[in-house]
């Protein structure tokens, strides 16, 4: 089982709304589903607490075996270098690294930095004549590519994007969702795609809808 | 239109009090310790006047004895007889107190409190037990006389004035007179003074107070200081403004977009600037008293033991020196913001606002090609420049030159870091500090400027020291030093000495003009004290022979550097006899010119000039022996017989209380320097989190990523340390060897304390690791939700 959920709650403090109420999910190996849903209902949280950026109320969130639960800072630190990877809406790209280092950035964290899959990523992605450029220096689409190219090449169990496409245009944004399903498909990871856009949902093979914090 | 204007500029600084905290504290402490330094100058310089004021010394032309000793009774009287108006004057200290007898009879007008025409104050000042005016303060420090104590609000510091007779039998002097005050108007008839009293000289009234020209230079070190701080303050300050202006261009440009007349809005800045200016200048100016109060009594006993001047140790709150600090401050706000208010000023209408932008372009080569152009000036200053002005400027040029390299430099060691890094951590780490570099900039050339100006005045301080320490051995050589009252008290002391010392060696000295300038004329006796202990900055072969064959004179540094006498250079001792110099020794702490020629050659020349002073050469364990035979035989004062360790204690407390306020004023530039750090990191943290939180997301936790911020701030501290040691070391070099021997006379060898520049590194490391532990600190122990706020899409 690549991921568990199981009765997972989340409230934020300050807030009477539990933002999730009893989430319960299950991925396989090279499960790719999109999950969509209304502003505020709480796509992003779900997905953070996968990443294991966040932590949840109660229930169960376990990956690849492992529950995220008991882990501390640092065991949740060491899941996000090692066994998911997260391509967000604003591309986060590290500025004061070129985009041949972004690449690599994450994969050297994980121990497992391959040149030649880098190199092979950033040209399948159109990078190859970007490597030694700066991400300000890059086009919104050229971004998400670079941050696509950052998360496959440390090769991670379990791939969350949490709107790659939000900023770009719709011609961009249909090109990189393909690279994206292409790339992930090749790799055997799953994927979760968090996505307000039904056109590029009703393209994934599964999809859920979170509503007032659970899902549908 | 106008209000809400400011309601909507105003928001920024509520929604980012820190940024206001950080303009308001760092004008006000560069205030501060500008106006503190400008609060101590004013009340010595009011001092000074009222001295000049309450004595009429400097007014008033006077007589004095040639060889600086006493004049006799009979003397007074025969210049009165010979129609000269003089009036005598005797001074000396009781405890701390400068004591001045004047006779109010024949006082000029506006000499002493009752140089009026008063008759009831002249009364009560010669009647009874007689009157002391002084101080309040001043009267407290006073023993019992039993004489009247009147309060004198406007009398000078630490000065009793008193009658010349009261003040003769409190000073155990009965019938000596120091000097005489010459009236302005004397009769057209009046027979020559060389001919009433040929020892006596008449020395011309002068311009403005004699103490205040004397200290000058100790004046403006203090103010260069002063401006030092300030300078490293408006670091800070531009820094804030830089910032809070690149921050609110998105509303400015709102507010344009919506209507808001450009000019309206620069204006509206503008003011807001000079109310937050207003508003941190009474706070610096408030602060400035507490410094200057808390500084005051070192400067005073600097100034005493220096200089001779009394300086109040109470503080005023003279309108001088507040309004320059609230000047100071809003001026340095608007050179400070001027830039920040032009680019504004310029900004297209739809142009991007993103405060990086606002950082990195800092990074632009013009501060480069302009440091390279002032380290130039002060490279050409320092080879062609002449005074202190010049001298000063030579400072500020290498100084703000070297701070504008710094970014550069930094930029230059990153990449460098970055180049050798092997790790994915490590590689980030250099290239993240890379670009913080902008963003701390003005902090750490504020650090750099502090850290310089530590090692420099520490170099400066430290080999004056070992020099001064050094030149004390050398010249202070005898074991005793005896001063008589007359020449029958000098003969027994030297009758009763020679069978019991080493060597008895009289001290000769007639002040004369040479070369033009005023000078002491020493004869010095043929001794291997002088031979084995003197050291000399040049000298010809044989100096100590030719000296003893009378074939040349010797002459202090200060004389050599004004006058222009090198080696071989003659000197004209006395009209028919002219010498050359054979040596030239260094005279540390002396501001006047000296001349030593042989001790026949002087007796010679000046056969009237007794011996009053000698200095005894005798196994130390013996002197306490010898000063109980020349009290009980000699009747010789125990306060006329200083022994040579009481003198080199006395001269070293000097030294050490001359440093202590500078000693201060370093430590505060460099706390100034701290809390800079300190501002500039805790500003920063909002803005990186951007940064931070993707790094953080990719798997480095939290704390680690706090560890790397304070190793960090360690390493651009490091750097800027190292910066600082050359740039410091040359500040050191242009004290020492230009701004010294313009404002002393004097040039001073220049050693090396490599343990302190590395104590000053560990301490500077230290500030900034302190400085930057708050930030790391809230890091460490950041929600995650507030790191997640990054990543949300609808944020």
């Amino acid at each position: 089982m690549l991921l568990r959920l199981h009765d997972v709650a989340k409230t934020y403090p300050g807030t009477e709304m539990a933002v999730l109420r009893g989430v319960s999910l299950t991925m396989v190996a090279g499960d790719m589903l999109a999950l969509t849903g209304e502003s505020g209902s709480g796509k992003s949280t779900l997905l953070h607490l996968v990443g294991g950026l966040d932590t949840a109320d109660s229930g169960v969130v376990a990956i690849d075996g492992t529950d995220l639960t008991p882990l501390d800072d640092a065991g949740r630190a060491a899941l996000r270098r090692g066994t998911v990877g997260v391509i967000f809406q604003q591309f986060n790209l590290i500025p004061s690294l070129t985009v041949v280092a972004n690449i690599a950035f994450q994969a050297r964290l994980a121990g497992r930095h391959d040149p030649d899959l880098a190199l092979a990523l950033a040209t399948r992605l159109g990078l190859a004549a970007h490597l030694h450029k700066y991400p300000e220096q890059l086009s919104g689409g050229q971004q998400q590519r670079v941050a696509i190219a950052r998360t496959l090449a440390a090769r991670p169990k379990l791939v969350l994007a949490d709107e790659p496409t939000g900023n770009l245009d719709e011609a961009t944004a249909d090109t990189v969702f393909a690279l994206l399903c292409e790339l992930v498909g090749e790799t055997g990871a799953g994927l979760i795609l968090v996505t307000h856009s039904e056109r590029l949902a009703t393209r994934m093979p599964r999809r859920l809808h979170l509503s007032e914090g659970q899902l549908t | 239109m106008t209000g809400s204007i400011l309601a909507a500029l105003l928001g920024h600084w509520w929604r980012n009090p820190l940024q206001a905290f950080t303009l308001l504290a760092g004008l006000a402490l560069g205030t501060a310790l500008w106006s503190g330094v400008q609060a101590i100058n004013a009340e010595a310089r009011a001092s000074y006047d009222a001295a000049a004021a309450t004595l009429g010394d400097g007014n008033l032309a006077q007589i004095t004895e040639r060889d600086g000793g006493v004049i006799a009774q009979d003397t007074y009287v025969a210049l009165r007889r010979a129609g000269w108006l003089v009036s005598p004057v005797i001074e000396g200290r009781l405890g701390p107190v400068r004591v001045v007898g004047i006779d109010p009879l024949t006082a000029p007008g506006g000499v002493g409190p009752v140089g009026t025409t008063d008759g009831a104050v002249l009364e009560s000042f010669l009647s009874g037990e007689g009157q002391i005016f002084a101080q309040a303060a001043t009267q407290a420090q006073l023993p019992d006389t039993g004489a009247n104590g009147m309060l004198a609000p406007d009398a000078a510091p630490n000065t009793a004035i008193m009658d010349i007779g009261l003040a003769q039998r409190l000073l155990g002097r009965p019938g000596q007179i120091d000097r005489l005050l010459v009236a302005p108007e004397q009769p057209i008839r009046q027979t020559a003074l060389s001919d009433v009293a040929p020892d006596l000289a008449l020395l011309p009234p002068q311009d403005g107070s004699d103490v205040g020209r004397l200290t000058d230079s100790f004046h403006l070190n203090l103010t260069a200081f002063g401006l030092l701080a300030f300078a490293v303050g408006l670091f800070i300050v531009h820094g804030a403004i830089g910032l809070a202006f690149e921050q609110r261009r998105p509303i400015v440009r709102t507010l344009r977009a919506l209507g808001a007349p450009l000019g309206r809005l620069i204006t509206l800045m503008a003011v807001e600037l000079a109310v937050l200016a207003f508003a941190a200048g009474a706070i610096g100016v408030a602060l400035g008293y507490v410094v200057a109060a808390a500084l005051l009594p070192d400067v005073a006993a600097t100034l005493r033991g220096l200089y001779g001047a009394d300086v109040s140790g109470q503080l005023a709150l003279r309108p001088a020196w507040w309004l320059s600090g609230l000047a100071m401050a809003m001026g340095g706000t608007a050179v400070a913001a001027s830039g920040a208010l032009w680019s504004l000023a310029r900004m297209p209408l739809l142009a991007s606002a993103q405060p990086r932008a606002w950082a990195m372009a800092r990074q632009g080569a013009g501060p480069v090609v302009v440091a390279g152009m002032l380290l130039a000036v002060a490279g050409a200053l320092a080879i062609w420049g002449t005074g202190l002005l010049a001298g000063f400027a030579m400072l500020g040029a290498l100084l703000i030159g070297g701070a504008l390299v710094l970014p550069p430099l930094l930029a230059l060691v990153l990449r460098l870091g970055q180049a050798q890094a092997r790790g994915a951590v490590a590689q980030w780490f250099w290239a993240d500090t890379r670009q913080q570099v902008p963003g701390l900039s003005l902090a750490l050339m504020a650090l750099l400027l502090a850290m310089a100006a530590n090692v420099g005045v520490s170099t400066m301080v430290s080999s004056f020291r070992l020099t001064f320490t050094g030149f004390l051995d050398q010249r202070l050589a005898s074991e005793l030093y005896v001063r008589t009252t007359d020449a029958a008290q000098a003969d027994a002391v030297a009758a009763l000495a020679t069978p019991l010392v080493d060597a008895v060696l009289p001290v000769l000295a007639v002040d004369r003009q040479i070369a033009g300038y005023p000078a002491e004329i020493y004869g010095a006796r043929d001794h291997a004290t002088y031979r084995d202990n003197w050291l000399f900055l040049r000298a010809a072969p044989d100096v100590w022979d030719a000296l003893a064959r009378g074939e040349g004179v010797l002459v202090n540094e200060q004389l050599y550097r004004r006058a222009g006498l090198d080696l071989a250079a003659d000197v004209v001792i006395a009209p028919g006899l002219s010498l050359p110099v054979l040596g030239i020794y260094g005279d540390y702490g002396n501001p006047a010119g000296q001349v030593i020629v042989t001790e026949a050659v002087f007796r010679q020349q000046f056969p009237d000039v007794l011996a009053l002073r000698f200095g005894l050469r005798i196994d130390p364990d013996g002197v306490a022996a010898l000063r109980s035979v020349l009290r009980d035989q000699a009747g010789v004062a125990d306060a006329a017989m200083v022994d040579q360790a009481a003198i080199k204690a006395l001269s070293l407390e000097v030294f050490e209380r001359t440093f202590t306020v500078t000693t201060a004023l370093n430590i505060l530039t460099l706390a100034v320097a701290g809390f800079a750090i300190l501002m500039s990191l805790l500003t920063l943290a909002a803005m990186r989190l951007p940064q931070l939180a993707p790094v953080w997301a990719l798997g480095l936790t939290r704390r680690r990523l706090a560890g790397l911020d304070l190793v960090r701030a360690v390493v651009l501290a490091a750097v800027t340390g190292a910066a600082a040691l050359p740039l410091g070391l040359a500040l050191a070099w242009a004290l020492l060897a230009v701004v010294n021997v313009e404002a002393f006379g004097w040039q001073l060898p220049m050693y090396l304390f490599p343990l302190d520049y590395l104590r000053l590194g560990a301490l500077a490391l230290l500030a900034a690791a302190l400085a930057a532990l708050w930030p790391a600190w809230r890091l460490s122990r950041m929600p995650p939700a507030q790191l997640l706020g990054v990543f949300r899409n609808d944020r």
